[in-house]
């Protein structure tokens, strides 16, 4: 380590739970950030300004003007240019740091392209908006023997949980399923944004300590900022019948799970079904301080210029002003949840 | 006589104290709370209680018990 390394990480060699050893370690780490939004772009600056120079940032989206409310790296220029997250964030990174050598994807992380993506990282911080892109991380992981850390936040509740496949119990263990039908969403519901930076800064938290080599407990950590404070419980062992760690199906990193999508007509993308029929009155209620919506018992119809969704009672999703299949998922995460 | 009395028991749901019917099951307290079964974990006294077990689970007087929802958004 050079002198001004020495310098720039002094606060921390002198903590003893870090230490010269550790700051090493940091510094020799490769981590990949899946979803460059309030939970990982927070993630990417901490994780960064610790010593982890070799970030994989991941992300499909663009910034806009109504994320600068929580996602701390980004600013309005980034949102007038509508820059790629990813790659705004690998620019800012590199004014907080030179040396920075984070690399930006701008894609939609699939079964097709992640391994190639997460290819030689040696931990997997969750900063997505939907669980689906979860189910194949955990897939990944518990395949590859990677530990990642699940966060999620919505209003002012949130959860954070490391996973160490082969020590601790995997997502699967405990969530078998994604949940069905209408979900709460940051778009939909709000966020308070130092939830999703408390969040991020408990994933963080877990990663220094990993990449450190100190074992930490197998805890999920809750926080509710709002009314019930922070709680924690042990996890639950590994589950020898858990599909994905006990019996070893990937069926999401096999793809067989995925949500298959088609183009429809011109500049229109379908999504053939998510996980189930949705409640439209409930949608429609979430919808409405949003955006123009219009529904009956079978269909519901949201604008969100320049794009335009129509939901199915039964899950399926037609989104028009696009052929991008990113977008199309990207919106249905957004307004109704996956 | 003729008046039934229903025994309660008070346990402990995320540090709030609440009183259920005695031999309230894991998920019937769920029922009572609207807590959508399939985004949630419950731990029990320390331990976290398999799904598949919630329905035969009596939740014992003075039982803690933390319930973890799980959230999407990021």
């Amino acid at each position: 380590m050079n002198e001004r390394d020495r310098d720039r990480y002094s606060r921390q060699i002198r903590f003893s739970g870090i230490g010269l050893s550790g700051q090493q370690r940091l510094i020799g780490a490769r981590v990949a950030i899946i979803g460059c939004g309030a939970l990982g772009s927070f993630q990417a600056g901490a994780l960064l300004r610790a010593g982890v120079r070799r970030l994989v940032l991941v992300d499909r989206d663009y910034v806009e003007l109504n994320n600068l409310q929580r996602q701390w790296l980004y600013d309005e220029e980034d949102a007038e240019c509508a820059r790629p997250k990813a790659e705004a964030a690998a620019r800012h990174l590199l004014r907080i740091d030179g040396e920075s050598k984070a690399e930006p994807v701008v894609a939609d992380l699939d079964p097709g392209n992640i391994g190639e993506i997460l290819d030689g990282v040696d931990l997997v911080l969750d900063g997505t908006d939907n669980f689906e892109t979860r189910y194949l991380i955990n897939d990944f992981a518990v395949q590859r023997g990677i530990p990642w850390i699940y966060g999620g936040a919505v209003g002012s509740y949130g959860v954070a949980m490391l996973i160490v496949p082969g020590s601790t119990c995997c997502f699967a263990c405990l969530y078998p399923q994604p949940p069905a039908g209408v979900q709460p969403t940051c778009e939909t519901a709000g966020v308070v944004n130092v939830l999703t930076s408390s969040i991020a800064s408990l994933q963080v938290n877990a990663a220094l300590q990993l990449l450190c080599g100190r074992l930490c407990e197998a805890c999920i950590t809750t926080i509710d900022l709002w009314g019930g404070g922070m709680r924690q419980i042990r996890q639950p062992a590994a589950r020898a019948d858990c599909e994905v760690c006990g019996l070893r199906r990937f069926s999401r990193l096999e793809g067989r799970r995925r949500v298959p999508i088609s183009l429809c007509g011109r500049n229109a993308v379908q999504i053939h079904s998510l996980s189930g029929p949705v409640d439209l009155l409930r949608l429609k209620k979430q919808l409405l301080p949003l955006g123009e919506v219009r529904a009956n018992e079978l269909a519901l119809r949201f604008f969100v210029p320049p794009y335009e969704m129509t939901i199915f009672h039964d899950g399926r999703a037609i989104v028009k002003g696009t052929t991008d299949a990113g977008i199309a998922r990207s919106l249905y995460a957004q307004y109704v949840g996956s | 006589m003729g008046l039934a009395t229903t025994n309660k028991v008070t346990i402990s749901v995320n540090g709030d104290s609440m009183e259920v019917p005695s031999g309230t099951t894991v998920a019937t307290l769920l029922q009572l709370l609207h807590v959508e079964p399939e985004q949630i974990a419950v731990e029990l006294d320390g331990n976290v209680a398999q799904r598949e077990r919630w329905c035969d689970i009596s939740i014992a007087p003075r039982a803690t018990l933390e319930i973890v929802r799980f959230v999407g958004g990021g």
